[in-house]
């Protein structure tokens, strides 16, 4: 009898509302804040900090009633100007963000940035790493956004690009031009390779076998301590030159560095610099392919895929080219990435390669909309660039982290960039925001 | 070898068994060509797992499955793999639970189905979009629009697969499956969920793509509306045997049939009213 009525109550009463909410962080906080383990000299002892949890509870307590206060008015609000409310049924148009437009300003903005006020050269170190994470993304967007296959060892190609290059230059002396597409290649072949046993499986069980594979390559990294140096790494690669003419104080014999051939003072900025517009031309040019290809006949592919398999065999769509196809061009851009980023580090060692990175690189994609370049570089922004000037907070950037999570779940639960738009179009036929509804007849 | 009427598809003994259930038991059938051809028996048949059979998703052990092609040897349809007997063979199904691809549009879902005939232009010309592409795709377009005229949803073209009411969703999917361009068209209970109206619509459908566009049609389906009226020969099957096999005239008084659909005793009287009035 009690709980019937108090359960409305509950449910209308801001205050209680807020009351209850407030029990809730009570519960939770008395663990977690409540009590802490201190050392002192007699040995491990409890301090109990109930004041904190009062705190919390205060804390939601208000914030929550707050929030009631807010819908309840909004709500009075609406009733008095819409007194006939709005048919559930009706969707609401959504804004559309002009992606096109935005993704210009980002590329004119990026182009500028070292001549900009702000851009000095951490700034431009930040957004190097920036890129670095918006090559990786687009690169897991293509297996995980538009081929729908879940990927959870994708830094494996990373590892395996960036390893090749300090391996192919150390052992072989090659340059980081004639390494570049050896890196991508070799990194394609490994999609292929991991791409081949786990062709059957889909979700969940393809998820556990790449995740194993991001594992294996990284056990091996750390013990194979001939070839990789183990956990010591590799250090002294090769900076990349500029097309041949190397950024240096001096000049080796018979050659000449960067700051003479182009007759100017010699600066170590010139090296970051040029690696910066290095990367954002990979960023580029890695973009524009996906985009293209999202319009061929291969990335529809992979959508159809991602969305109904069994139907693509039953249209004559090779299943196994297509799967294989994402993998191997997803590990390209992780094996072409990785290239950049051993040359751009010069030391590199199995620390860079964790899961972690793994996972950072799958919220970029998940965040940024399936699929969606836009939505990758606010993403890549949101997740590594902020992270990075906020420094000073480190200790809170996981609780940032789940934070950022949570709202953009509540608010764009299809990612930064939002729902997916059609990448053909039949001419003069409008493109409407509601669900279809049979002509009248 | 074979002639205007000859035999498209022939099915012999084939036979399929799941551990100790014997889904399919020594079916033989054919299809001629130009002809729809209605497979129907009560749920549980193993209609589906024929289909399944046909269409590669199932390896049957015993039996042999020939399509007849003028101007090549036959394909054998046991010894292929799924996508190669949809593109090869050019066998196209359609499902009994609707397969669109959801999250992309009419217009996109029409074009998957001409992957294969888009396959054969070069990577190159397609990434820089040569000529050569820009004529393999203004012609998918084409044929996009036409069936996207026929089945009359051309205005929704634009729109998410996976919004359209169910009945608009069947249509598209057939239509889907006429743009891969199919020697034999197999469709799943295509008239599943539709209102009379609707399947009268549905009728007019297969019987102009039998008629105009040369395509032979096998079909599952429970709706006598759609089999008696349209079919040109029926197969019943129940519990994996083949009981019956003629025009739908002679089917519908087999006794073996009203066996199957009605039960022994009460026979005569029901099966003859379920037909067209």
């Amino acid at each position: 009898m009690q709980r019937a009525r108090l359960l409305p109550l509950l449910k209308n009463s801001p205050t209680a509302d807020a009351a209850a909410a407030a029990g809730i962080a009570v519960a939770l906080a008395l663990p977690l804040l409540g009590f802490r383990l201190v050392d002192s000299a007699q040995g491990l002892g409890l301090e109990t900090r109930f004041l904190w949890v009062v705190y919390a509870a205060l804390a939601v307590f208000v914030g929550r009633l707050a929030l009631n206060i807010l819908r309840l008015a909004r709500e009075a609000l609406h009733a008095r100007a819409a007194p006939i409310s709005r048919p559930q049924t009706m969707p609401r148009r959504r804004t559309r963000w002009p992606e096109a437009g935005c993704l210009a300003l980002l590329i004119i903005l990026a182009l500028a940035l070292p001549w900009l006020p702000f851009g000095d050269r951490n700034t431009v170190d930040r957004a190097t790493l920036i890129l670095i994470y918006v090559v990786l993304a687009t690169g897991l967007s293509i297996v995980v956004g538009l081929a729908g296959l879940l990927d959870l060892g994708y830094v494996a190609f990373y590892a395996v690009g960036a390893y090749s290059y300090a391996l192919l230059s150390q052992h072989f002396h090659l340059t980081f031009w004639e390494c570049l597409p050896i890196c991508g290649v070799l990194a394609a072949g490994f999609g292929v390779a991991v791409g081949l046993p786990v062709l059957r499986l889909r979700g969940d069980y393809l998820a556990i076998v790449t995740l194993g594979f991001g594992e294996i390559v990284h056990v091996v990294l750390v013990n194979w301590t001939a070839v990789t140096g183990g956990p010591n790494g590799i250090g002294g690669i090769p900076r990349p030159d500029f097309f041949g003419i190397p950024f240096a104080a001096a000049a080796s014999e018979g050659g000449m560095t960067f700051a003479q051939y182009f007759g100017v003072p010699f600066s170590p900025v010139q090296r970051i610099y040029f690696l910066y517009y290095l990367i954002l031309a990979m960023a580029v040019i890695g973009g524009a392919l996906v985009w293209r290809l999202r319009r061929l006949p291969l990335g529809r592919a992979w959508e159809a895929l991602r969305e109904d398999e069994i139907a693509c065999v039953s249209l004559g769509l090779n299943p196994t080219m297509i799967k294989l196809s994402a993998f191997a061009l997803g590990a390209t851009f992780a094996g072409v990435a990785g290239a950049f980023f051993a040359a751009r580090q010069g030391f590199i060692s199995p620390e860079s390669f964790t899961f972690i990175e793994s996972a950072l690189i799958l919220a970029i994609v998940v965040l940024g909309g399936m699929g969606s370049q836009l939505g990758i570089v606010l993403a890549a922004i949101a997740l590594v660039g902020l992270p990075e000037w906020f420094r000073e907070l480190a200790d809170y950037r996981m609780l940032a982290f789940g934070a950022a999570m949570v709202l953009i779940m509540i608010w764009r639960p299809r990612g930064l960039s939002g729902e997916r738009r059609p990448t053909a179009r039949l001419k003069g036929v409008p493109q409407l925001a509601t669900p279809a509804v049979a002509p009248a007849e | 070898m074979n002639a205007e009427h000859g035999i498209l598809l022939d099915v012999e003994h084939l036979t399929m068994r799941f551990g100790g259930l014997l889904a399919v038991s020594d079916v033989s059938f054919h299809v001629r060509r130009g002809e729809i051809t209605a497979l129907i028996g009560p749920n549980g048949a193993g209609k589906t797992t024929l289909f399944n059979c046909m269409t590669g998703f199932y390896r049957p052990r015993v039996g042999r499955m020939q399509l007849n092609v003028d101007a090549r040897p036959p394909f054998l349809l046991e010894r292929m793999e799924a996508f190669r007997i949809a593109r090869e063979a050019r066998v196209i199904r359609t499902f009994q639970n609707v397969r669109l691809f959801a999250r992309m549009s009419v217009f996109e879902n029409l074009l998957v189905a001409r992957h294969a005939a888009l396959a054969h232009v070069s990577a190159a010309s397609m990434l820089l979009g040569f000529p050569g592409y820009g004529r393999a795709a203004r012609k998918a377009a084409e044929r996009a629009r036409y069936w996207l005229d026929k089945i009359g949803l051309t205005y929704a073209a634009n729109q998410m697969a996976g919004d359209l009411p169910y009945g608009w969703q069947r249509k598209l999917e057939i239509a889907r499956a006429m743009c891969a361009e199919p020697r034999l068209l197999c469709l799943d209970e295509p008239a599943a969920g539709l209102n009379p109206r609707e399947s009268d619509i549905l009728n007019m459908l297969l019987l102009e793509v039998r008629n105009e566009h040369a395509v032979s049609i096998l079909l599952i389906e429970h709706d006598m509306r759609v089999v008696m009226r349209i079919s040109d020969h029926v197969i019943v099957l129940d519990h994996g045997i083949a009981i019956a096999d003629g025009t739908p005239e002679a089917v519908r008084r087999e006794p073996a049939v009203i066996r199957a659909y009605l039960g022994a005793s009460e026979a005569e009287a029901i099966v003859p009213a379920r037909g067209p009035a």
